[in-house]
Parts: structure tokens; C-alpha cells; sequence
């Protein structure tokens, strides 16, 4: 396909790191061929060129925190045949939602001697929780092989193939001596969303639910095997309030602890 | 054209920089009143959130500050609270960080140089138009880009974002044997870095320079990346060399645990990112601070690769001053990193253990590295229960935020000399004068929209 054939690529950013666009970056084998089959018409990160839109595939990386990303998140959606969020920002409102449990006005005194120069939310929210989304693909930062799935698919208008069960799974795929099993380190694998291919464990370390929840979590269950390997009420809670603090299950079971 | 007197020139949302954030420029009576960078990237308060976080923490929360350069960012909070707690890292563990580290510049320093910074210089919108034309070259610059990641791939677990840093070391290191296939894609990655030198030198530079204090860390003996102690080389405009003079000058140090009585971070209304003097003067952090600081000290392959593509011999004290040429020194710095990196695994054996302890004291400690884009400073207060009281980063693009609206003035005002100019070629000049400086924004410190006001 050639010129105004091809199907419209846009990526936006909202409140964010830039890792989740640095990503379709990163896919140094696939960049041209994607770049062969889709239209870029909006990357301000990697080109200045700027099409009107609309756009046939969106792809948003960030969360909402001011007035006017409100009204950005409605205008992309307006103007986007399909809205695909990518990373934890975007799906879960990120590491920036820590806010959601403060009083803001006490973070910007921290930050800013001049805080009423400021213009920000009280929160960190999803793109999902201000327009209809198509597709979340999860993680803080999202997979290469997932984001590369996810465009095929929609330029293929299949539904992507991206497992939604627990890192856990992708343990013993990989060949992994469970950590917790056999060395008792605490690790949020069993309800952690599958997507990262299970880096951590096999680095030693045992997860830190960068990916957010997995679609079946059970919290009852598994908060008593965090605090046998040691993890007190306080470990608990700020493990499940980092980068994907808002995601309900996580802020749920956060809650729940302090309240106990 | 005629003169059109007094305007206003905004541009709305700048391209090919990592984040967002716009410029303003008022002219009247063929002066530029004012350059203003402004940052619009919504604040995300990282110090504010820190406070009551676990001492070993930071490393992974802070990478999230920006997915350009997460290892700068794990590096530096790991320097500084290895500080607080009175520990120092060293030995192969921290030849391993070096290691890790180059990766990050090698990735980093090639996404600018190839699909952020090489577009301008060709009149194109992205590397992916430049690769209609020059498809070889930017395929290079992907597999370049590509030997990087394998470094943090392997040594980090994932190109960004690493999970393997920990306080004291790792939490896994490699064996021999798992890093000795990077051997032959580091070979073929310095070839590349080679080609890229020559590839940069050849392109088109307008004259120009920068009379701000540089700033970067020495360390004899090595080109400073993860450690090193902050240096200042002074404005030629101090002395009696004009702005774009190629000699060095007598540098200065402070200990990095002094860093906040040097460098002052101010607050303006125009954006969400502070800006910062060194000892009351602008100053900039970066490839051109360090070539000029530690250029000596670069390995015999860069140091020839350097003077090959014109920037003199900085053994000889020569060091570049024009923002437009940065490229040719990130490219030499690539090239560098590419050869350490091979040297480094070449000389590695594992350590007896993947970490030493770190364990928590009360106190405060500093940590300053060369991230990719400058100097990044972090400091932490912990108390005795190792809980974060206090956090301060300071980004290299924050510090550098001043000397870029120097830069935009000087060239916005230099190019008014030669005639009137629109204003698509006044935001097409600013746009590139930004990107010499290869910001990074997501740091709020992100880019550009351009507006002119003519008075």
C-alpha cells in the first residue's frame, strides 16, 4: 500500500516517562517495516510531522492529570477509529497516582516553592476512566513483542493475542525456579498480569507487579504468603501502591490492609 | 523581505525531543526581547512521593522519571544513598554498572543522533522519511541503537525500565560465559559507531557558539560516566576569548555533597520544570561539557575518530563550543562507549557475591552521574529506620534549561541580522537549536510550541 492507502498511526503522550513510545522505538528490526504498512501522522517524539487526523489506530501513553488532558483524551477519541492505551500510565495512571492518596496541595509545596503556578488534578487516572478504550495493553514499560502484536492485530482487525493470566505462568514457561518456593522471597507474581515474560524472578529478584493485576487475583490468599517472607503491613502496601497504584485490585487490597 | 518590525513567534508543540513543551519568542525593533522555553509537561512530583518510601526503593521508582535514560536514574540514586549509608561499591561490581551504563548511552545517544537529531540536517519530518533515502544509514543507526539494548537486555533484564540494579550491585550478576556473545555484536556495533563519526562529521554546521559555563564530572583517568566529581569549565567570555573560542580553560571542582550550595534551582511562571544557575551563572550540562572536561581522557580509537571529524585534539586542549556539532560528539561518545564496553567485558570476572550490603543508617547522602543528556544529581535524607524523609533531582535538562534560551536568543538574533525571516524558518532554526541540546522533558522536566510576538 502506498501513500493515503495505508491505515493512520497516531501516539500520544500524556503524564509519563516516555518509556511506552520509546518502546515501538526499540523494535529496531520491525521500525521500517511498520513504518512500510502504517502512516505515522502523529509521533511528536520521533517526527515532526503532524496530519490531521482521523486516525486509524491511537496509541496513548500517559495519564490524565490536568483539565486539559480531559479534553485531550475526548478530542483523540473523537478523531480515532480504534484507541489503544499502552503502559501502566495509561491503563492504571502510573506511578504519579501516589497523589491519589495525598492532598496535592501537599506534593506541589514539596516541589514547587511557587505552587500556585501549578496547574494540575488532584488525581492520576487512566485514559479509561474519562473515554471509551479499545484495548489496554499493560505494563510499566509495556513488552515490544506485545506492542508489535497489538499493531498487527488492528491492522489486521483481529482481536490481539495477549494472555491475560499471571506472571506465575510465565515462570514455569521460562524454566524458573519459583523464588518464593525455594528461597522465600516475597514476589507478586501469582496476581500479576503476564506480558514481561517473567524478568524478574529469573534475575533473582521476585516481582514487583509492574504489569498491574492479573485478571483473576486472590488477595486473601496470597497477602498471608507476602507477610511469611517477612513483609510487614507498611511492605504490603507500598509494593501494591508503585506503578500501577490505581488499578482497582491493587488500590483494593492496599486499603484493605490499612485497614486491618 | 521587508522588515516587519515587532512580532511574537510561538510554536505550539515541538517534535523529536522526549516530552513536551513550547517556545516563545518576542521580538521588537529587530531585538529579541525574550526567549522563553516553555515546559508543559504536566508535573508528576517524584520528590514529593519518595517521602516514606523504603530506602531501596528509589532505584526502581526513580527510573520512572524517564524511560530514555531509567539506568542514569537507578545509577545516581544508588550513589547517593550508597552514600548515606556509608558504603562505597567498587571493583568489578562496579565495572558491571559502568558496563550497564554504556549500554544506556550507546541506545540513547543513537536514538538522538539517528531518529531524533540526523532528520534536521536532511530537511526531513523523521528518520523514517531520511530512510527512503538513506535506508543503509539509518539501519545502521538501528543496529547500533540495537547493541545497546542487548547490553542492558542481558545485564538489566529489559532495555528500559532494567529490573536487575539493586543497592550495593545487582541482584544477578552474568557469568563470563553469558557475556561473552556480546563480544561480536559490540565488535560490529564499533564498526557502526566508527561509520556514524564519519557519517555526522559530514554533515552541514552553521557557525555558532555557547558562552556558558560547562559542567560535567572528571574523574582522572577514565571518562566520567557513573562517578566522578563535578567540574566546572568557565565561559571563554570570562577571560578574554570570545564565545566560540576551542580552548579549554582552567576548570574548577566541588565535592558533590556541595552541589546544592553551587547549583540553585529557581522556579518561573512559564513551566513546570525549575530552572537552575551554578554559582549565579547559566550553565550547561552534556556531551559538549564532557568532551571539553574529559575529552583527554577518552580511549586511543575515539580520540582519533574525534580529531578525524574535526574537532581538534583535546589532549591539546581543544574543545568544542558549537551547539550545531554536538552530534559529531555524541557520535564520539558512542564510539567510546562501544569500546569500554568491549574492554570492560574483556577484563570481567565475577565478583564473589552479586551485591555488597548496604545497610540503612540515618543521614543524607549525594550521588551524581552522567546520564546520557548531562549531569544528574540526586540527594536523599534517610532516617534511622531507612525510611526516605527527603529527596531533591536535579536533571541535566532542568540546568540546561537556561543556556537553551540563551542559545534560541543568540541565533533568533543573529538570524534577524541576515534579513527578516518567517516564521516557519524562525521555528524551523529554534526547533533544531533545541534538539542540539537533546532535552529530555519527560523529566519536567518535555517539547516544543512556538509562538512569536512581534511588539
Amino acid at each position: 500500500m502506498t501513500g493515503s492507502d495505508r491505515p493512520k498511526l497516531a501516539v500520544w503522550k500524556f503524564a509519563s516517562c516516555d518509556g511506552c513510545q520509546l518502546t515501538l522505538l526499540d523494535c529496531e528490526d520491525e521500525l521500517l517495516g511498520i513504518a512500510e504498512r502504517v502512516e505515522i501522522s502523529h509521533f511528536l517524539e520521533a517526527s515532526s510531522t503532524d496530519a490531521p487526523g482521523p486516525y486509524d489506530l491511537s496509541l496513548i501513553e500517559g495519564s490524565v492529570t490536568t483539565q486539559q488532558d480531559v479534553d485531550r483524551a475526548r478530542h483523540i477519541r473523537a478523531v480515532s477509529k480504534r484507541l489503544v492505551t499502552i503502559g501502566a500510565c495509561a491503563t492504571a495512571g502510573g506511578v504519579q497516582a501516589l497523589r491519589n492518596y495525598a492532598d496535592v496541595a501537599d506534593f506541589q509545596a514539596v516541589v514547587y516553592a511557587r505552587p500556585d503556578y501549578i496547574e494540575t488534578l488532584s488525581t492520576s487516572t487512566p485514559i479509561s476512566a474519562h473515554v471509551p478504550v479499545d484495548f489496554e495493553l499493560r505494563g510499566c514499560p509495556i513488552d515490544r513483542g506485545q506492542l508489535v502484536e497489538v499493531i498487527t492485530a488492528y491492522l489486521a482487525e483481529r482481536k490481539p493475542d495477549v494472555p491475560a493470566h499471571s506472571v506465575c505462568f510465565e515462570c514455569k514457561q521460562r524454566g524458573t525456579v519459583c523464588v518464593t518456593v525455594a528461597h522465600g522471597t516475597p514476589c507478586l507474581g501469582p496476581v500479576t498480569h503476564a506480558g514481561c515474560g517473567a524478568i524478574c524472578p529469573a534475575y533473582g529478584r521476585g516481582c514487583y507487579g509492574c504489569f498491574g493485576p492479573s485478571n483473576s487475583t486472590n488477595f486473601p490468599s496470597f497477602i498471608p504468603l507476602l507477610r511469611r517472607d517477612g513483609m510487614d503491613t507498611l511492605d504490603v502496601v507500598r509494593v501494591l501502591r508503585t506503578f500501577n497504584t490505581a488499578a482497582p485490585e491493587f488500590d483494593a487490597a492496599s486499603r484493605k490492609e490499612l485497614e486491618e | 523581505m521587508t522588515h516587519r518590525g515587532s512580532r511574537v513567534l510561538k510554536v505550539g508543540s515541538l517534535a523529536r525531543v522526549e516530552g513536551e513543551g513550547a517556545l516563545h519568542l518576542r521580538m521588537g525593533g529587530g531585538e529579541v526581547a525574550e526567549a522563553r522555553l516553555a515546559i508543559y509537561e504536566p508535573p508528576r512530583f517524584f520528590e514529593a512521593f519518595l517521602r516514606g518510601r523504603s530506602y531501596a526503593e528509589p532505584p526502581d521508582i526513580t527510573s520512572r522519571v524517564c524511560g530514555i535514560c531509567p539506568v542514569a536514574y537507578q545509577m545516581s540514586a544508588c550513589r547517593a544513598i550508597e552514600d548515606a549509608c556509608g558504603v562505597v561499591v567498587d571493583g568489578q561490581l562496579a565495572a558491571l554498572r559502568r558496563l550497564l551504563y554504556c549500554g544506556e548511552w550507546i541506545e540513547s545517544q543513537t536514538l538522538h543522533i539517528y531518529l531524533l537529531h540526523a532528520p534536521d540536517f536532511f530537511g526531513c519530518d523523521s528518520a523514517i522519511d531520511l530512510a527512503r533515502t538513506r535506508r543503509a544509514d539509518i539501519e545502521r543507526g538501528l543496529r547500533l541503537k540495537q547493541a545497546g539494548n542487548a547490553i542492558l537486555e542481558l545485564l538489566g533484564g529489559r532495555a528500559i525500565h532494567p529490573v536487575n540494579v539493586r543497592l550495593g550491585g545487582f541482584h544477578r550478576i552474568p557469568s563470563t560465559t553469558e557475556l561473552r556473545p556480546l563480544t561480536d555484536r559490540l565488535r560490529r556495533a564499533r564498526d557502526d559507531a566508527a561509520q556514524t563519526v564519519r557519517w555526522v562529521a559530514g554533515f552541514e554546521f552553521p557557525d555558532a557558539g555557547c558562552d556558558n559555563d560547562l559542567f560535567a564530572l572528571s574523574e582522572p583517568g577514565t571518562y566520567a560516566i557513573e562517578s566522578g566529581t563535578p567540574t566546572v569549565m568557565p565561559a571563554p567570555h570570562t577571560g578574554c576569548l570570545p564565545p566560540e573560542s576551542d580552548r579549554a580553560l582552567p576548570t574548577r571542582t566541588f565535592g558533590v555533597h556541595e552541589f546544592g550550595a553551587h547549583v540553585a534551582e529557581s522556579q518561573v511562571p512559564h513551566s513546570t520544570a525549575l530552572h537552575s544557575l551554578l554559582d549565579n551563572r547559566r550553565h550547561l550540562t552534556g556531551s559538549l561539557a564532557r568532551y571539553a572536561i574529559s575529552g583527554r581522557w577518552l580511549s586511543p580509537i575515539a580520540l582519533q575518530a574525534a580529531y578525524d571529524a574535526g574537532l581538534g585534539d583535546p589532549r591539546q586542549g581543544t574543545v568544542c563550543r558549537n551547539p550545531f556539532r554536538s552530534i559529531i560528539v555524541r557520535a564520539v561518545e558512542v564510539l567510546y562507549a562501544v569500546d569500554e564496553a568491549l574492554r570492560i567485558i574483556d577484563a570481567y570476572e565475577p565478583p564473589p557475591h552479586p551485591y555488597v550490603d548496604v545497610p540503612s543508617r540515618a543521614g543524607t547522602g549525594h550521588g551524581a552521574t552522567e546520564a546520557p543528556r548531562g549531569l544528574l544529581y540526586h540527594r536523599y535524607t534517610l532516617d534511622s529506620e531507612g525510611i526516605v524523609t527527603d529527596a531533591s533531582l536535579v536533571p541535566p535538562t532542568a540546568q540546561n534549561l537556561g543556556a537553551i534560551e540563551e542559545d534560541l536568543r543568540r541565533i533568533v538574533q543573529e538570524r534577524l541580522g541576515d534579513g527578516d525571516p518567517t516564521d516557519a524558518e524562525l521555528t524551523a532554526l529554534c526547533e533544531r537549536a533545541v534538539r542540539n541540546h537533546d532535552p529530555c522533558i519527560s523529566c519536567s522536566a518535555h517539547f516544543l510550541n512556538l509562538t512569536v510576538e512581534r511588539t
